[in-house]
């Protein structure tokens, strides 16, 4: 396996095809050539050195040539990782693009829905509530992908501020709890909290952290199988503050779980459970508490539960 | 008398929606499809509250609610701003420039967004 990877990373076209340059622009292949070059020439300067050490004339022309060839290579490596940058900054763009224009035809739908919902217009039989509901339900969950997309989008482009706020955790935790108490009453979960007592305030983007704590409960909820119980703890340790979201639900596969933070990345075994979901409420919760100075884990088992943790400095 | 409300929007399916919802409630909604006729209206109708989009043609949303504040008959005007843009450096714009109440379209269903408008014109 170990092996298998080491021979990809040597795999220079294979390397390069990935960032869908050809070999001349890319920048691992070109490292490579530069290094021959210099290997041999200073090999060749040497030799030719200290074989024809009455003209010295030759040799200064040789480092010449030798430099001018390495400024060459360094130039066209330079300008493959400006090509480089250029694409993954136009994909963010691209992202942020259509992530807005999408979201105006939202809007609308999912008002026009509710106004048909609402039967102000018309008195609508159960039937047609329980299909007006879907398309409400996909609308909003569209809005959310789109919000979603934007954030990384934000993130990838280094476009995130955080506002700063001295304020205590736990009461932004409950109040994140009863917001989500809805979800977790219809999906037949608990929701439990404690709190150590006397903690003290910190300086956080309360919205910021506010979603990490939603992402993280609504996995929780989410991926718990009939009933069960989230337990959500927080208390002091060392310079930091702990958060623990702990469930008894599905849990992640071990060869998962190292892909469990990625974009896009959707555990097997959740896909076969819920179809909902676009795979970047763990990117953008990781994002987040990098971001405000912490760390975030899990450890999980599967069929057992997952317990996902992150930490805030105190100072 | 019914109040009037003025909204300031290009997509012409939403002044739809509010149309019907705000007639419902008995408002009267007069609408401007960009900033250029939405501050013609604002001057010569006097409206009781303005709704706002922020992305408009011609004259966008923070000109608009700019020159609303600087004119001496519509700078009472309260406007609530209802708009896709939701970074803290817009919503903190729009409010240093003086709207009321900033929305974000996706994140309040239509019932929310009648209560804000009810809440406003009572004030």
């Amino acid at each position: 396996m170990a092996l298998k990877k080491i021979c990809d990373q040597l795999n220079l076209v294979k390397q390069c095809q990935k960032y869908e340059l050809s070999l001349w622009q890319c920048p691992q292949f070109l490292f490579l050539v530069m290094g021959a070059v210099i290997f041999f020439s200073t090999l060749a300067i040497y030799i030719i050195g200290s074989r024809y050490i009455e003209e010295p004339l030759l040799v200064a022309l040789m480092v010449l040539l030798t430099s001018a060839i390495l400024f060459i290579i360094a130039s066209i490596i330079i300008r493959s990782f400006e090509r480089l940058a250029e694409t993954n900054r136009m994909k963010s763009e691209f992202v942020n693009i259509v992530s807005h224009q999408l979201r105006s035809p939202l809007s609308n739908l999912k008002w026009a829905i509710e106004l048909l919902m609402s039967g102000r217009i018309s008195s609508i039989s159960e039937k047609q509530a329980e299909y007006f509901k879907i398309l409400k339900e996909n609308s909003v969950r569209m809005g959310e992908l789109v919000s979603d997309l934007l954030t990384v989008s934000r993130i990838e482009q280094g476009k995130f501020p955080l506002k700063k706020e001295k304020i205590y955790l736990q009461d932004l935790i409950e109040k994140t709890i009863k917001e989500t108490e809805i979800f977790a009453k219809a999906s037949n979960v608990e929701i439990k909290f404690n709190s150590e007592d006397n903690l003290p305030q910190i300086i956080i983007d309360p919205n910021q952290i506010r979603l990490v704590i939603v992402n993280l409960s609504e996995n929780a909820i989410r991926y718990i199988n009939k009933e069960g119980r989230v337990e959500i703890s927080l208390k002091k340790k060392n310079d930091n503050l702990y958060l623990e979201v702990k469930d008894n639900g599905i849990g992640i596969p071990k060869d998962d779980q190292k892909y469990i933070f990625q974009k896009f990345f959707r555990s097997g075994n959740v896909k076969k459970h819920q179809t909902e979901g676009s795979g970047l409420g763990l990117y953008i919760a990781k994002s987040i508490i990098e971001k405000s100075g912490g760390k975030i884990g899990f450890y999980s088992q599967e069929k057992k539960g997952s317990t996902f943790w992150f930490t805030l400095p105190i100072k | 008398m019914a109040k009037t409300i003025l909204f300031i929007e290009d997509e012409s399916a939403l002044q739809k929606t509010f149309g019907e919802i705000l007639s419902q409630e008995e408002y009267q909604m007069i609408s401007a499809l960009d900033g250029e006729i939405g501050l013609r209206m604002a001057k010569e109708k006097k409206p009781d509250l303005i709704l706002l989009d922020l992305i408009l043609p011609k004259i966008n949303g923070f000109d608009v609610l700019k020159k609303l504040k600087e004119e001496n008959g519509t700078k009472d005007i309260p406007v609530i701003v209802l708009t896709n843009l939701e970074r803290i450096e817009d919503v903190e714009r729009a409010l240093e420039l003086g709207a009321k109440t900033y929305l974000v379209k996706t994140s309040y269903s239509l019932e929310e967004v009648l209560e804000k408008i009810k809440k406003a014109l009572d004030e």
